[in-house]
C-alpha cells in the first residue's frame, strides 16, 4: 500500500500545477465551510442563548393546554399547587437542573392615571427568576441594579411601554385585572426599573412580584401558569426533556386525565396533565435557528458539488493523459485491482491534502477571529462580541465527507483505468 | 520442448460492419530457450500474433498453447496473473514509468505484480541493472536517459520477474541502428545468461538477421520457406 500511495504522491506531483490548483480549491471550500459553521453557530448560540437566558429558560412546563391559548394568557389553565409540586418533584431529582422559576402570567390594563394600555405581567420570585434567567438584570436600562431586582409593590416595565406612556423610574402606576371569577382588581405599583426589550415572545413583558400578582388575581391557592427551568448545560437539552416528560407522565392535574408529558413542539398529554416544551418550541427564532441550519447545510452541499467536481476532472484527465501507462502496467501483469487503487490514492490524497491543509487554515482564523473580538449589533443589543467556535465533532463530520467524496469522485476514473484493455491502450496516441 | 504451439490461429477484427482479418489460420510451435522473430510488413499480423502470444488479446479461432496453457479463453483477471507470473514485455516506446527512477521501473513488477520480499528484490534488481550495464544510471528518471538506455532499462523491467517467455514488439524500431544493434545482442546475451526464451517483431532487414529463428508473416499467413534462419545460430 505504500507504493502504491509513493507513486500516486509523484503523480500528483508530476502535474503539479493542475494538482495545486485541486487542492488549492478544496482548501477554500474547507475554510469557507468551517468559518461559516463556526460563525454561523456562534451567532446562533448567541442569539439562542439570548433568549433563554433573558426570559425563557432552556425549558419551561405548563399546564397541557396553555401553551396553545398563550395569548390570551388564560388564567383557568393555571398549574394547581399539587402539580406543581409534582414538578418541582421531578426537578430535584434531575442533577442537570441549576434552576427553576415559577411565574404567574396575566394579561392587564396598565395605567399611569392619564393613559392607559394593556401589558402582559410575568409574576416572580426575583431570586428564582435570576438564576433561572441571569441575564434580566442585565436587561435594566433605568432604574435600580442594586439590591433585590424587584421588591413587593414594585415592577420592571419594558422601554417601549415607558417610553409611550412617558413613565419613570420612581413613577406610580396602576395595574388593572381580571381575574378566573371575572372580578377585576386593581393594585398601586411604582416602577422601580425600565428593561431593554428582547426579541420574541415575553421579551416585552414587565415583571412584578409573585405573591403580588397573585393578590392582584386574588387566587386562594398558589396558581403557576409557568415553570421556567434552566439547565447546568445546554447541549443536555434533549435528554433532559425527554426525562423530565417521562418523570410527569401519567400525572393528572385537579379535574384533568393523566396522559404523556409531551413531545417537542406538540405538547401532548391528556387533560389537564403538565407538558413540557423547550425553548425551540417557544420562541420564533427557533426557525431562524433552523434556517441558520439549512444554509449550513447547503454551504456543505456546496462543498461537495466543488470537490466531487474539481476531484473528478483531475482524476478523468489524469486517466486520459495516462492510458498508455495504464496500458503498459496492465500488460506487465498489474492486477485491475491495483490499477484502480492507483487512481483511487490519488484522489484520495488531493482529498485529504486539501482537508488537511484547508481544517488548518479554518481553525487558525476562528482562532484569530477569537483574539480580534470582532463586534456587532443585533436589535438593540450593541456591541455583542463574535465568539466563532467550532465543535470537534463538526470538523471531523467535514473533514470525512470530504475525503469519503474524493474517494467517489475517484473511482469512476480509477474503475475506467483498471477496466482498460491493454491492447487499445498501448495503441493509444 | 515446445513452450508455444500455435495450431490454425485466427484473428479477425470488426471494424463497423467489416470483419478484418488479420491473422488467418497459422501454425508454428517455438522452442525453449530459442531467440524468434516475427518479422513482415506493416499490417502483416506481427503485433496481433504477440499480442495473442501475451494473453493481451484473445483468438478468434483455433489453439494457442503457452507454457502448457491454453491462453486462447483466458478471462481478463486471468490473463493479467499469466502475464505477471510467466511474462515480460518490452515495448517499442520504452514505456518506462516517468515518475520512477530506473530502479523502481525495474522494481515496479516485484512490487505491484509479485511480491517480493525487500532484500530479495534488492539483489535482483542490482543484477539486472549490472546486467544491462545501467547501475551508474540507477536513479535517474526516465526522462534523464537516452533511447537506447531506456531500452536497456525496459528489458531489464522484462526480465525482473524471472518469466520464461520476454515479448518484445518492435523494440528497436525507435533506436538508430548501432544501438538497436546492441539491444538485440542484450536480450541474446540475456537469453543465455538466463535461459529465457525471447520472441520479437520486426520489420529491419539487419536486425532479423539476428534471430535464430525467423517467421516471415505476409497478409496474416507465415510463409512455408520460413523456420529457421539463414546464419542461424542455434
Amino acid at each position: 500500500m505504500l507504493n502504491v500511495i509513493k507513486i500516486a504522491l509523484r503523480n500528483l506531483a508530476r502535474f503539479g500545477r493542475r494538482t495545486l490548483l485541486t487542492s488549492t480549491l478544496i482548501t477554500l471550500g474547507i475554510v469557507s465551510v468551517l468559518l461559516f459553521v463556526a460563525v454561523a453557530g456562534s451567532f446562533k448560540a448567541m442569539m439562542i442563548g439570548q433568549f433563554t437566558d433573558a426570559v425563557l429558560g432552556h425549558i419551561e412546563v405548563h399546564r397541557k393546554g396553555y401553551v396553545a391559548s398563550i395569548d390570551s394568557l388564560p388564567l383557568n389553565l393555571n398549574m394547581q399547587p399539587a402539580m406543581v409540586g409534582r414538578v418541582e418533584q421531578a426537578l430535584k431529582k434531575l442533577d442537570a437542573v441549576e434552576a427553576y422559576s415559577s411565574r404567574v402570567k396575566i394579561g392587564a390594563m396598565f395605567s399611569n392615571f392619564t393613559e392607559t394600555t394593556s401589558i402582559r405581567i410575568n409574576g416572580i420570585d426575583p431570586q428564582a427568576e435570576v438564576a433561572t434567567t441571569p441575564m434580566l438584570p442585565g436587561r435594566i436600562t433605568e432604574g435600580g441594579k442594586e439590591g433585590p431586582v424587584l421588591k413587593r409593590g414594585e415592577i420592571l416595565i419594558p422601554l417601549l411601554l415607558a417610553r409611550g406612556m412617558k413613565v419613570k423610574v420612581g413613577d406610580t402606576i396602576v395595574l388593572v385585572a381580571t381575574n378566573r371569577e371575572g372580578s377585576v382588581n386593581g393594585k398601586t405599583f411604582t416602577v422601580r426599573a425600565i428593561l431593554e426589550s428582547v426579541s420574541g415572545p415575553s421579551g416585552r413583558d414587565g415583571y412584578i412580584q409573585i405573591d403580588d400578582a397573585r393578590e392582584l388575581l386574588r387566587m386562594k391557592e398558589a396558581e403557576v401558569s409557568e415553570i421556567a427551568i434552566r439547565l447546568k448545560n445546554p447541549a443536555q437539552l434533549d435528554r433532559v426533556y425527554a426525562q423530565l416528560s417521562q418523570e410527569l407522565t401519567g400525572f393528572a392535574g385537579k379535574g384533568g386525565n393523566a396522559g404523556a408529558a409531551g413531545t417537542p413542539g406538540k405538547g401532548g398529554g391528556g387533560g389537564g396533565g403538565p407538558e413540557v416544551h423547550t425553548w425551540a418550541d417557544l420562541s420564533p427564532f427557533a426557525s431562524i435557528a433552523r434556517m441558520i441550519d439549512l444554509l449550513t447545510l447547503f454551504i456543505k452541499i456546496m462543498l461537495v458539488s466543488i470537490v466531487l467536481v474539481s476531484i473528478m476532472n483531475v482524476m478523468v484527465m489524469a486517466v486520459y493523459e495516462r492510458i498508455r501507462e495504464i496500458g503498459t502496467i496492465s500488460a506487465i501483469g498489474t492486477p485491475p485491482r491495483k490499477i484502480l487503487s492507483l487512481f483511487l490514492a490519488e484522489g484520495l490524497l488531493l482529498g485529504v491534502g486539501g482537508t488537511a491543509l484547508g481544517t488548518a487554515i479554518a481553525l487558525a482564523l476562528i482562532y484569530a477571529l477569537n483574539i480580534w473580538k470582532i463586534t456587532f449589533n443585533f436589535g438593540m443589543q450593541q456591541g455583542l462580541v463574535l465568539s466563532p467556535a467550532i465543535r470537534a465533532a463538526d470538523v471531523v463530520i467535514v473533514a470525512v465527507m470530504v475525503v469519503i467524496v474524493a474517494l467517489l469522485a475517484s473511482l469512476q476514473p480509477a474503475w475506467k483505468a483498471s477496466r482498460m484493455d491493454p491492447v487499445t491502450a498501448l495503441g493509444h496516441v | 520442448m515446445s513452450l508455444i504451439r500455435a495450431e490454425q490461429l485466427v484473428k479477425t477484427y470488426r471494424a463497423g460492419e467489416v470483419e478484418v482479418p488479420a491473422v488467418k489460420g497459422v501454425d508454428f510451435t517455438i522452442e525453449v530457450k530459442s531467440f524468434v522473430t516475427f518479422v513482415g510488413p506493416s499490417g502483416s499480423g506481427k503485433s496481433t500474433l504477440l499480442n495473442m502470444i501475451g494473453c493481451l488479446d484473445h483468438p478468434t479461432d483455433g489453439k494457442l498453447t503457452v507454457l502448457d496453457t491454453d491462453v486462447g479463453s483466458m478471462d481478463r483477471r486471468a490473463a493479467a496473473n499469466f502475464r505477471g507470473q510467466h511474462l515480460g514485455f518490452v515495448f517499442q516506446d520504452f514505456n518506462l514509468i516517468p515518475v520512477l527512477t530506473v530502479y523502481e521501473n525495474i522494481e515496479y513488477p516485484l512490487i505491484m505484480v509479485q511480491d517480493w520480499p525487500a532484500e530479495k528484490r534488492r539483489k535482483q534488481i542490482m543484477r539486472l541493472l549490472e546486467a544491462v550495464d545501467m547501475s551508474e544510471q540507477a536513479q535517474k528518471r526516465p526522462d534523464q536517459i537516452s533511447g537506447g538506455q531506456k531500452q536497456r532499462v525496459a528489458i531489464a523491467r522484462a526480465l525482473a520477474t524471472n518469466p520464461q517467455l520476454v515479448l518484445a514488439d518492435e523494440p528497436t524500431a525507435n533506436l538508430d541502428h548501432d544501438t538497436a544493434y546492441r539491444i538485440i545482442e542484450l536480450m541474446k546475451k540475456m537469453r543465455d545468461e538466463l535461459g529465457t526464451t525471447f520472441v520479437f517483431s520486426t520489420h529491419d532487414p539487419k536486425i532479423m538477421g539476428e534471430a535464430e529463428v525467423i517467421f516471415t508473416l505476409d497478409d496474416g499467413r507465415i510463409q512455408p520457406s520460413t523456420g529457421k534462419a539463414a546464419n542461424n545460430h542455434a
